[in-house]
This record gives C-alpha cells, structure tokens and sequence, in this order.
C-alpha cells in the first residue's frame, strides 16, 4: 500500500510527463491550473491518466473544487 | 410534437408527451463504457409517479418550491418531471457551486425539499451554512452508500404505490427559479413562467425540431437554461432520446458520438474550441498525400453548402470526419458564451453545422439563432419566432444596448422587485449587451455595458459575487470590475476580472500583499479568479450609506491606461 506521500508524488510525476515540463518542477501545493496553464477539459484529461495509473475509478465529481496536486492526492489515496 | 400553444403548463405538457411516446426510449445514461439505464417514456412516467405520490404524501403541493442539485442523469429529469407534476416550482442549483453558494441560494429561494445525490450530499452536510436554510425540510439523496444519511432520506425508496394526483398550473404560474447569478452577493432568481418556457419551446423547435429518434447528448449541466431546454423538455415534447454520461471526459465524450449515434449536442465553446484542436491535431498529422486530399474536399464541402447545408453530400464527402461523429450529427449547438467565428466556420466546412445563438436566463434561453440560410459564422443569428429585439443608444457605428420583449422573458428577480424594475422597462429586457443589426438582419455582438464577464465555459461571473473572499485584505479599500467594462471593448472575448487597490497611506505593494492575494484568490474556483490588480491612488467614491459607487469609479479608473494599469498576479 502506498503512503500519501508516495501517492502524492507519483501525481506530481505523471502531471510532469502529461504536461512535458520539467520533472520536479511542480510542488503538491501548486494550483495546477495556474502552474501548468491548462483548463478544465485538460485536468479531466489528467484525471483519466491518474486512473490508468493507479488503477482506480475516480468519478468526475471527486475532483470538483479541486485545483491543487496535494488534495488530488489524498482524494486518490482514499481510493487506493 | 405536441401542439405547444394549447397548454397551460410544462407539467400537463410532459405528462401528454409521456403518454404519446409511451414506447419510444426517453433516456439513456452511461457511466464510462457501461450503459447504467435505457429508459422508455412509459417506465419514466411509472418512476416518476411513485416519486411524485410520494411527494404529495410528503405535503408537496402546487406553488411549493423543490430544488435539485445534480450532476445530469437519468434522477434529475424524472425528479423535476415529478415536481411538475405536484403544480410544484422547480428550483435547479448548479452542482458546481461550493456547498456554502448552494445553501444561500437554497435559503433565498424558499425551497421546502432539496433533491440531490450523495457526493454531492457529502458535501453539503459537512457546510456550517445548513442552519441557516431552516426552509429545506425534507431532503433527498440518490445513490447514497448504506450510512446514516443526517436526516436526509434515499431517493430510492421515496415511493408510493398510489397514483398521484395531477396538479394543473395557468401559464402565468411560476415554473420555476433560475439562478442566473449572485452566488455571493445579490441573488439574481429568474423567476420563470409555464408560459416562458412553453413559448420559448414552440420558438427553438420551429427552426431545430426534434422527433421520435433523435438523440440528443446532454453535456451542459441541467440547471442551465439551454440544456433544461433542448436537454429536457424540447426532445421530451417530440418523443426524443435524451442521452446522459455520468463522466465528461473527452475520450467518454468522443466515444459516445458513434456509440448512441447522436443526433444533436449542445456544446460550451471551450468544449467545441478543444474538438477543434483535437480535429486540427489529426487531420495535421495525416500523410502530405492525404492531406492535400481532405483539403480539397473540405474546400468542395464549403463551396457546395455556401447557401444552405447539405448534409447527405457532407456525409459523403467528408465520410471518415462524420464517421467519427456517428454518421448522425445532424448540429452542434454552442452556447452559454461567445463562440469565436473562425471556431464555426471550421465546423461548418466539414459539413458539421453550428447552430450558434445568443441568449440569457432573464429572456428564457434564446434570443437569437442562426438559421443557417445560409450560415453565417460572424453573427448570433436573428431573432427567434415571438421575440423583439431592438438596439436602444446606439453610437456612430449603430452599436448600443440589445433589448428583449418577449412572452419568454422572466417575470422578474425573486424577492428583488428592485433590480426588476432596473432591468426589465415597459416589458423591455436590458440585457448589458452591445449589439447591431446588419443588413440582413442578423445580430452581432461587440462587447458589454454590464459589469461582468462570461467565460468559455458558459459562467457567468459577476464581480460583486467574488468579493467576499478578499474582505479584510490589509488594503484601504478594493473593489473588482470587469476590464472590459471599465476599458470599454467591441469584443466579446479576452474578458478578465482585476481588483482595484487603493492602498493605505505610505503601503506598498509587496510580496507579502501579493502573495495574500493570490491566496484568496486561490479559493476561488479557477474560473471566477482575478487576472491582476490595479492599483487607484485616490479614495473610491461612495454613497451616502457608504456604498462604491461602481459606475463612478469605473469612469475614473478608464482614465488610466489598460495595458500598463494592470498588474498580473
């Protein structure tokens, strides 16, 4: 089972690799929408590669409100 | 379709139309690759009258008002059905808006039930803000897990054996409240009649009818004015197919086009500009052969649907495009912001129409449709059938405010006969927007004299709602505008919010006042955040009780230049 840290990591990883900028670039505190410069429809693209990923079904209305790494994280490890 | 201008009401419309239709499928809900229900209207109507005796039992009677908040599914349609059904007043909320907006607006529209579903429950329960809306006396939850629900009961086993007892409404009753805005400052409820949307019905489906067969991809959400119109109650009366995805991503979204062979889709122009790129980025990496190709018969398509579309012919020429789309397309229809024309006019040459229009919650949806003869991409159409839509003010260039009178415009503003009375003049809507005629009576659209913005995603913000979360920022005084309405734009795009900053004596602009900004900013849902700040170096001007005046000071602040008085964040 992975920690919250592991989980939150590999979220930052997989967000570094969707979005092509630099591996370490971004913090669990980063509003993604602000630091990686997407919108809405990007993050749900995100969303779908976190699922993959992981392996789990994340429904849409999970990440509502959310717009930062560290509490798409905790909403994911609370799936695991 | 049923004849319109013989009811009275929405309810005893759709109970007829239940019945007509009895056999065709009403709706289909899919989550991922999954079908979860395929509904015809005989089994709709046989949920919805448990649902609906249940409520009756409950009290639930003609005037009384019943919210619901869902994401779109099978529930929202069959609950508001069931309100109707009651003589009740239905009182959708975005599901989007944080637990906190949603039970204010809950509070300030007198709702005695609250219909909604469980994570969104979660949610709500958890708000400190549910006392404060003592009105919500019986709460329903669907798809909630076996847990004790905080006095809330289950959608599921809300049922009565019983037939329930249909209450008839006039048309000059209250259908329902629409909330077009005031989240956290002034609500704005749109109190819309049974004959606001009866008529608006019978205008929309005289120029994009639907039948038995059609199916119609509900993305917008369902409290919205457009797809309560073209999502719900315009299929429903023609015998349509409505079809739900319980998930909007975009390769579930793709994916459902071909799968349910969708007829029509209403789309936001964010999701119809990411189509585009999605479209551009495939047809770009096609072989230079190829290429060259599809470039030609994208060019034939255009010159042989110049004056009208012809899509037997577009489906020919362009068979793998519309292949793509199910092969059944028949429109895309944008709405809730400003679409931009070359976004259009690429729809449009390969064969998929747009039927872009113009509209506000306050005249019932549509004012304006193109009716695609013969398309045009740099107008919001002309007006529909029953509307009269006139430019008041206009400049050197015939550009002033639109104005609407109609049998589709609201009321008035729920509990606000003031800001009624400020908006709608002589049975006049003032819309806020700047508009003209051209010669062939199409609308163009060139900006707004109203304080607020409307982003890609059809979300109408208005300054004063956002200016709760920077209260007691360590500043003099500040205020939020809309940049284009203090710079004055003949553009409907690039709209932004900016916080005006006056500044105590001798204080700075620091990081640490920056960094406070931006954390507030932050709470905000990335939509409805400031872009920058300006900052004013004299006192704001103020009323007599103490308020900004906001037309005031914007005249002052346009003194300033644009470019360089904005500072990003």
């Amino acid at each position: 089972m992975r920690t919250l840290n592991q989980t939150t990591q590999e979220v930052l990883d997989l967000a570094a690799k969707h979005f092509q900028v630099a591996p370490g670039s971004l913090a669990p505190e980063d509003d993604f929408f602000k630091k990686l410069g997407i919108d809405s429809l990007q993050a749900l693209e995100l969303l779908s590669r976190l699922e993959n990923h992981f392996g789990i079904e994340l429904p849409d209305y999970e990440v509502q409100g959310v717009s930062d790494f560290k509490t798409l994280a905790e909403r994911i490890q609370s799936r695991l | 379709m049923l004849d319109l201008s013989k009811y009275q009401s929405v309810g005893a419309a759709l109970k007829d139309a239940l019945d007509t239709f009895s056999n065709e499928v009403c709706l289909i809900e899919s989550d991922r690759d999954r079908e979860k229900e395929r509904l015809t209207y005989r089994e709709f109507k046989q949920r919805a009258h448990s649902l609906a005796r249940a409520m009756q039992e409950a009290g639930f009677g003609a005037g009384d008002r019943a919210s619901i908040i869902m994401t779109n599914q099978s529930k929202w349609l069959i609950t508001a059905y069931a309100i109707f059904y009651c003589g009740g007043v239905l009182v959708p909320l975005d599901y989007k808006l944080t637990p906190e907006e949603q039970w204010r607006l809950l509070k300030h529209s007198g709702a005695s039930m609250l219909i909604t579903e469980y994570p969104i429950w979660r949610q709500l329960s958890l708000s400190g803000e549910r006392a404060s809306a003592s009105n919500v006396r019986k709460i329903l939850v669907a798809e909630a897990p076996p847990i004790e629900l905080g006095g809330a009961l289950r959608w599921e086993q809300f049922s009565s054996p019983s037939e329930p007892l249909f209450v008839p409404r006039s048309r000059s009753d209250l259908a329902s409240v629409v909330y077009s805005s005031g989240t956290g400052g002034r609500p704005k409820g749109c109190m819309m009649t049974h004959e606001n949307y009866l008529e608006q019905c019978i205008a929309l489906t005289s120029i994009y009818p639907f039948w038995p067969g059609v199916r119609y991809l509900s993305i917008l959400p369902t409290n919205h004015a457009i797809d309560f119109m073209v999502g719900f109650f315009g299929p429903f009366i023609c015998g349509a197919c409505v079809v739900h995805l319980r998930t909007l991503r975009p390769e579930y979204v793709r994916e459902a086009f071909p799968k349910y062979k969708i007829t029509y889709v209403s789309l936001v122009p964010l999701v119809l500009r990411n189509l585009q790129k999605g479209l551009q980025a495939r047809f770009d990496a096609l072989p230079p052969g190829k290429r060259r190709l599809f470039n030609l018969l994208v060019a034939l398509n255009r010159a042989l649907t110049k004056k009208r579309p012809r899509l037997g012919l577009s489906r020919m020429l362009l068979k793998q495009v519309h292949a793509a789309f199910g092969g059944e397309l028949r429109a895309i229809i944008v709405g809730g912001a400003f679409t931009e024309p070359q976004t259009l006019q690429f729809f449009y040459d390969l064969g998929i129409p747009v039927a872009n229009g113009y509209g506000l919650t306050e005249a019932g949806t549509a004012i304006t449709v193109n009716d695609l003869k013969p398309f045009r991409a740099d107008t919001v159409g002309k007006p529909l059938p029953g509307m009269e839509v006139k430019i008041v003010n206009p400049d050197a260039d015939a550009i002033g405010e639109v104005l609407v009178r109609s049998k589709t415009v609201m009321s008035g503003y729920l509990n606000d006969p003031e800001l009624t009375a400020e908006t709608i003049l002589d049975g006049w809507l003032k819309t806020g927007d700047l508009g003209r005629f051209d010669a062939a009576g199409h609308l163009q659209l060139f900006g707004r004299k109203k304080n607020m913005i409307v982003t890609e995603e059809g979300k109408n913000i208005y300054p004063e709602d956002i200016e709760t979360v920077f209260e007691s920022l360590p500043v003099k005084e500040f205020c939020v505008f809309a940049a284009n309405y203090v710079w004055l734009q003949k553009s409907m795009v690039g709209e932004q919010l900016v916080l005006v900053l006056h500044l105590d004596p001798g204080q700075s602009l620091t990081e640490d006042l920056r960094k406070e900004i931006s954390a507030r900013n932050n709470r905000l849902l990335n939509y409805k955040r400031v872009h920058g700040v300006v900052l004013f170096q004299e006192d704001f001007p103020r009323t007599a009780s103490l308020k900004i005046k906001r037309n005031e000071l914007a005249e002052r602040l346009a003194q300033l230049d644009r470019a360089s008085a904005i500072l990003p964040l």
